[in-house]
């Protein structure tokens, strides 16, 4: 196990992504791998990428990758897409945007499925982020499925969150409604080559101009950025510049103002709720399954004859020695 | 609470533009309950064993109705050989004649489909000659 920590710090593909395939499997194995790699975290600058799906995340993740590799940086790539529901496979295809840096042994792009997990991202990718941190990566870039409503998980994994939008979607304020703008740390408005980008910017303008002042971390208003059409090199290579700017930016503003805390504090908030939901709620409702015990007590759910508060009790009481 | 999956690349070297058919193999393999890494045409034999190694697959599956598999679909194997990841199995299909596929064999390649071969054969394949690795 210590080799494999040893290969990962050395920053070994291989080793890496088979890791990152043993916690997605859910594997014991790689949680105790994961209790070495945690304590040597901390270094990587995370940054959430979330909009609606074809909004064009991957295409600018694309273009983010050539443009922190012209400065040097070493980075990594979480692209999540959706586990399909009807046969638990699933095509991952972001990738396809990307390929131009695959044998660039600074940029190591991994696709994961969603498994059922709501929220946006892959239950992994929380300690995938650890990985690629451990890997040393300075950047490490997390792209979401993109079902617009409930797309939060990212916050809790990242140090900036850019939220994608695209002009002409039909009534912009709808994004304002799914709870998403609350989260952006930097709006992009992208595919600026069709009609209405200046009135989604508008829009946006206006709905930043009535929040009130106490919801800018430390007086960090989110910028917008105009991305320039994508298939016009000059000018999109030249948004991306301005937009991996900003994106440091903002990192040194949470440096600065001391922000940067807070992000981790809620990250750990979050780590320790799943490490406690697998240990704990995970073990024993696998055991009242295999014995056989948690179908008897829906069954007599269903028939009224108890209720879920006095079975969870039960349960609670079984299970949980109370000090 | 563990479940494995096959991890499976479908991959277009070359020039070659007929995309059709990776696509429906996606798709396929998809809703026979694997990941499907698809990676879109014009690849390189490198870019390929690069993006297979980084995505820790099962299977790379290589596409090519050109002509061009008798180059393309070994120079895959040798790269992923070299970088010590053999234990990665390739398969191709496409407009490949008969008399090439000693010549892939010999190569590494471990199966080869041709126009014909139904989905349900090529799923059937996947599923008995590949177990999702520890
Ligand atoms: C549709 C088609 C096109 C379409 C492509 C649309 C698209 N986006 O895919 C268009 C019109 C664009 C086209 C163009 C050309 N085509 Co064309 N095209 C065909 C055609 C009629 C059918 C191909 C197809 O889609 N089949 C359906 C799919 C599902 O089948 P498939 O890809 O073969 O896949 C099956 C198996 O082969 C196997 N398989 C294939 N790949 C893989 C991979 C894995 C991992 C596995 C497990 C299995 C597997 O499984 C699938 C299911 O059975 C074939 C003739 C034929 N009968 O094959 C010619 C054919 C392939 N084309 C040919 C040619 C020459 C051309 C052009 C060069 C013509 C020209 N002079 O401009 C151009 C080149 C385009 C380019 N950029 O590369 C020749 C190739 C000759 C050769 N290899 O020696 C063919 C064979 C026609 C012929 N008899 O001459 N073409
Ligand atoms: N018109 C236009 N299309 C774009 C732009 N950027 C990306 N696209 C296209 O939008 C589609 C979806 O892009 P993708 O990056 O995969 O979006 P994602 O689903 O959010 O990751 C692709 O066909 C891209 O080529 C742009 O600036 N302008
Ligand atoms: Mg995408």
């Amino acid at each position: 196990m210590m080799e494999k920590v040893k290969k990962i710090k050395s920053g070994d593909v291989r080793t890496a992504s088979r890791l990152i395939r043993h916690l997605e499997d859910g594997m014991a194995e790689a949680r105790a791998t994961m209790k070495h790699l945690f304590p040597l975290t901390g270094h990587s600058h995370v940054i959430g990428i979330t909009g609606s799906p074809g909004a064009g995340k991957s295409t600018l993740i694309d273009g983010l990758v050539e443009s922190f590799r012209k400065k040097g940086k070493t980075v990594g790539v979480l692209a999540v897409d959706p586990t399909s529901p009807f046969t638990g496979g699933a095509i991952l295809g972001d990738r396809i945007r990307m390929q131009r840096h695959a044998e660039d042994p600074g940029v190591f792009v991994r696709s994961l499925a969603t498994r059922g997990s709501l929220g946006g991202l892959a239950k992994a990718v929380g300690d995938a982020i650890h990985i690629m941190d451990v890997m040393g990566k300075d950047i490490v870039l997390v792209e979401t499925v993109g079902t617009g409503q409930q797309e939060v998980d990212i916050i809790n994994h990242s140090h900036t969150v850019i939220v994608v939008l695209i002009p002409g979607m039909g009534d912009e304020i709808q994004a304002i409604k799914a709870g998403i703008l609350e989260i952006a740390d930097i709006f992009v408005i992208n595919k600026s080559d069709r009609e209405g980008s200046s009135k989604l910017r508008r829009e946006l303008m206006a709905m930043l101009d009535m929040a009130p002042l106490s919801s800018f971390p430390a007086g960090w208003r989110p910028p917008i950025l105009k991305c320039d059409n994508a298939f016009e090199p000059d000018g999109f290579v030249k948004s991306l510049e301005i937009m991996s700017q900003t994106i440091d930016d903002h990192y040194q503003h949470l440096i600065k103002h001391d922000l940067l805390g807070t992000r981790v504090h809620r990250k750990s908030a979050v780590e320790l709720n799943e490490a406690i939901k697998c240990s704990v709620l995970e073990p024993v409702l696998a055991k009242l399954v295999a014995n056989g015990e948690l179908e008897c007590m829906i069954e007599k759910l269903s028939k009224k004859e108890t209720d879920p508060y006095t079975l969870a009790e039960e349960i609670a009481k079984r299970y949980l020695k109370a000090k | 609470m563990s479940e494995k999956k096959i991890r499976i690349m479908v991959a277009k070297p070359g020039l070659d533009g007929h995309d059709r058919g990776a696509r429906v193999l996606a798709r396929c393999f998809r809703d026979a309950g694997f990941e499907v890494i698809y990676t879109g045409c014009h690849q390189t034999p490198e870019q390929i064993a690069s993006a297979a190694i980084q995505e820790d697959v099962d299977v790379v599956g290589l596409s090519c109705l050109s002509g061009a598999h008798r180059y393309l679909f070994p120079a895959v194997a040798k790269l992923l050989k070299e970088q010590g990841a053999d234990d990665i199995t390739v398969v191709g299909g496409g407009i490949i004649p008969e008399q090439d596929f000693q010549l892939l064999y010999d190569a590494g390649l471990k199966a080869i489909f041709v126009p014909g071969a139904t989905l349900d054969s090529i799923v059937e394949w996947v599923k008995t000659n590949i177990k999702p690795r520890d």
